[in-house]
């Protein structure tokens, strides 16, 4: 709590460049971009989910000191570009694919941290057949699922999470569950598969949810240490130019709307039986 | 002979065996008449000798299976045929763009749509001309015997790791069913390291990244050309073909994989009646021996070739001999093979006709 406590003094002052000459000798270090993020311009919107789960597996990454063990899939949806910003080895997937394509860079290469990033498109429209089938077969990797309702990269279509009645470009009178189907629970459906292991839904819309977010990621990322089955974190993201909401409105709605629908908490958990040969500290990998 | 062994085996089963020989590192796949046995043979034979082998849901999903596998490093196999090889066309299309080295095998049968099980040449087309969306090539070998669909596999891969360039042996329904002596002789497998494999980013080097996503089109346009590069150099230097009897030759066929075979029966049949044939039997057929068939066209009085399709390799054909000499087609489809002689009457015919 030291480190809110200096961000809060610091802003707090009238005229923080005078401070800042002041006191540069006695700066401290309260955050640092992690180096697995690479220092560069983002193509997301202000106040998208995705710049901040990127940003905590980098973290993640960087803090169990794992660069040289990760390869990563990218999708085709807004995360695209994945691996313009995450300092890892990466490969670009065909849309739905990425799952298959981990599955193959896995079997090659068992003892590497392999993760996808896929959204709802990519995940659970296109690409539904490997999602389940890879977790069926409990390939030992992580997928990370970003839900935020809509096609984002083409600009606001339906997606199959979609919320009854919300108003996309493809439906623009309301999603009608009747001829449009309902929203997909991922997560719920994939945590009734034997080879699941771990499997959470998570959101980013308030710096708490953030914390436990990041909690998820890591234990998602050192389960894999364990070749037990995949891992599966679902995020409850946002997307506020398709909402056509402001990044606040955005996280609003998150909190009173996706998360009503996709209820946030874990689905499925590892024993303590499970996780008895975890080396927490340092990875077997 | 302990350098060599030999073994009745259906052509599947000889490229399942060199698959195996050929230290592939995996195979991903997915059942299809008439090339399962591929499968089967890796599933019996993989866990016991090294090498992963793993049924995929889907050929779409065999295919990108590949991708990952080829982008981490790995030496990689899958097979299908006709119907699962138009799924796969997407991921091998994306393959081709990130250039990822890998061995592709399509043991043909009838089509179109879900067709016949019985053998085909009726993805010529598709094969060689790109098969997918994009501007591209996959190498593609046609083998004629059992022998050559064990051989093809060490070619294969050796090609596709030479170009970092998808490979495809196009097969068929015969060649892959029908049992023959196969030789393996011992061989001395080299691999080659891949330092552009994603295999996790050391301190030593910048990030790996296997994409097929070039979205500024000055970038894209630069892929294409060190495609089109890289295309020109196989067509320099990988060119295969097979002559028969070709010195005296007045007319010619040309003929590939099983239809070769058959046509070479015909020539036997032809040259007892004293007619003056030759065969010409393509072996690449991307890149394709053009050049070989327009010198040959310089002494020859009609070409005639032999396909199991609806007349696809003859336009590659006139290409070559560019309207020196007449060239007409023969074949049969959906899964009816002619004989010999069905052949040489139309050959006669043909002769009567150019005459």
């Amino acid at each position: 709590m030291k480190e809110e406590t200096i961000i809060n003094k610091d802003i707090s002052e009238e005229n923080i460049t005078a401070q800042q000459e002041c006191i540069e000798d006695e700066w401290e270090v309260v955050y640092e971009r992690p180096y697995t993020l690479i220092d560069t311009h983002m193509h997301y919107c202000p106040g998208c989910a995705h710049s901040v789960i990127h940003k905590l597996i980098s973290e993640v990454i960087q803090e169990m000191d794992i660069q040289d063990k990760v390869v990563g899939v990218a999708p085709v949806g807004c995360a695209v570009f994945a691996y313009d910003y995450l300092d890892f080895d990466m490969q670009e997937a065909a849309h739905g694919r990425a799952t298959a394509v981990a599955t193959g860079i896995k079997r090659i290469l068992p003892y590497r941290y392999v993760f996808t990033y896929q959204g709802d498109g990519d995940l659970a429209a296109i690409g539904t057949a490997e999602t389940i089938h890879t977790m069926n077969r409990g390939e030992n990797i992580l997928i990370v699922f970003v839900n935020n309702a809509v096609y984002g990269m083409t600009s606001g279509q339906m997606a199959p999470t979609t919320l009854p009645g919300m108003k996309t470009t493809t439906s623009p009178y309301g999603r009608d569950v009747h001829t449009m189907g309902y929203p997909l629970k991922m997560a719920n459906l994939v945590s009734q598969l034997p080879g699941a292991f771990y499997v959470t839904r998570q959101a980013v819309n308030t710096p708490l949810n953030v914390r436990k977010a990041k909690k998820a990621l890591q234990n998602a990322f050192k389960y894999q240490q364990l070749a037990k089955g995949t891992c599966f974190v679902e995020f409850v993201g946002n997307c506020p130019s398709n909402w056509k909401m402001t990044p606040i409105e955005a996280n609003e709605f998150v909190a009173k709307e996706m998360i009503k629908e996709f209820p946030l908490g874990d689905l499925k958990v590892p024993s303590s039986e499970d996780l008895k040969f975890l080396e927490v500290e340092e990875g077997v990998v | 002979m302990e350098n060599e062994e030999i073994r009745l085996m259906k052509g599947n089963e000889a490229l399942a065996e060199a698959a195996i020989q050929a230290k592939c590192d995996a195979y991903f796949g997915y059942p299809i008449t008439p090339q399962s046995e591929v499968l089967e043979y890796l599933s019996l034979q993989m866990p016991k000798r090294g090498g992963i082998v793993l049924q995929a849901e889907s050929e779409v999903a065999a295919i990108n299976m590949i991708y990952g596998a080829a982008g981490a490093g790995g030496r990689v196999m899958t097979t299908s045929s006709s119907p699962g090889i138009s799924l796969m066309q997407e991921g091998i299309s994306y393959i081709a763009s990130a250039q990822l080295p890998c061995l592709l095998v399509n043991v043909n049968r009838g089509g179109p749509g879900l067709g016949t099980i019985q053998p085909s040449q009726g993805d010529y087309f598709q094969a060689t001309k790109g098969g997918g969306h994009g501007d591209y090539h996959l190498i593609v070998l046609a083998p004629a015997s059992v022998q050559e669909m064990a051989d093809f596999v060490f070619l294969g891969f050796e090609l596709a790791d030479k170009y970092r360039n998808p490979v495809m042996i196009l097969s068929d329904g015969a060649i892959g069913q029908m049992m023959e002596k196969v030789k393996f002789p011992k061989r001395d497998v080299q691999k080659i390291s891949k330092p552009w494999a994603t295999t996790g980013k050391t301190e030593h080097r910048q990030r790996n990244i296997i994409t097929s996503l070039f979205i500024q089109p000055e970038k894209m346009e630069k892929v294409n050309i060190q495609l089109v590069e890289k295309y020109k150099k196989v067509t320099e230097n990988e060119i295969r073909y097979e002559e028969i009897q070709t010195k005296d030759a007045e007319y010619l066929l040309v003929a590939y994989g099983l239809s070769a075979r058959i046509s070479h029966k015909t020539l036997q049949l032809a040259r007892a009646k004293g007619l003056k044939v030759g065969l010409l039997r393509p072996i690449t057929l991307y890149p394709y021996p053009y050049e070989a068939i327009n010198k040959i066209a310089d002494h020859l009085k009609g070409i005639l070739t032999v396909e199991l399709n609806a007349g696809q390799m003859v336009e590659d054909v006139r290409l070559g001999v560019n309207g020196k000499v007449p060239v007409q087609y023969y074949g049969r489809m959906g899964g009816i093979i002619p004989g010999p002689d069905e052949i040489l009457e139309n050959l006669e015919s043909f002769i009567s006709k150019v005459k």
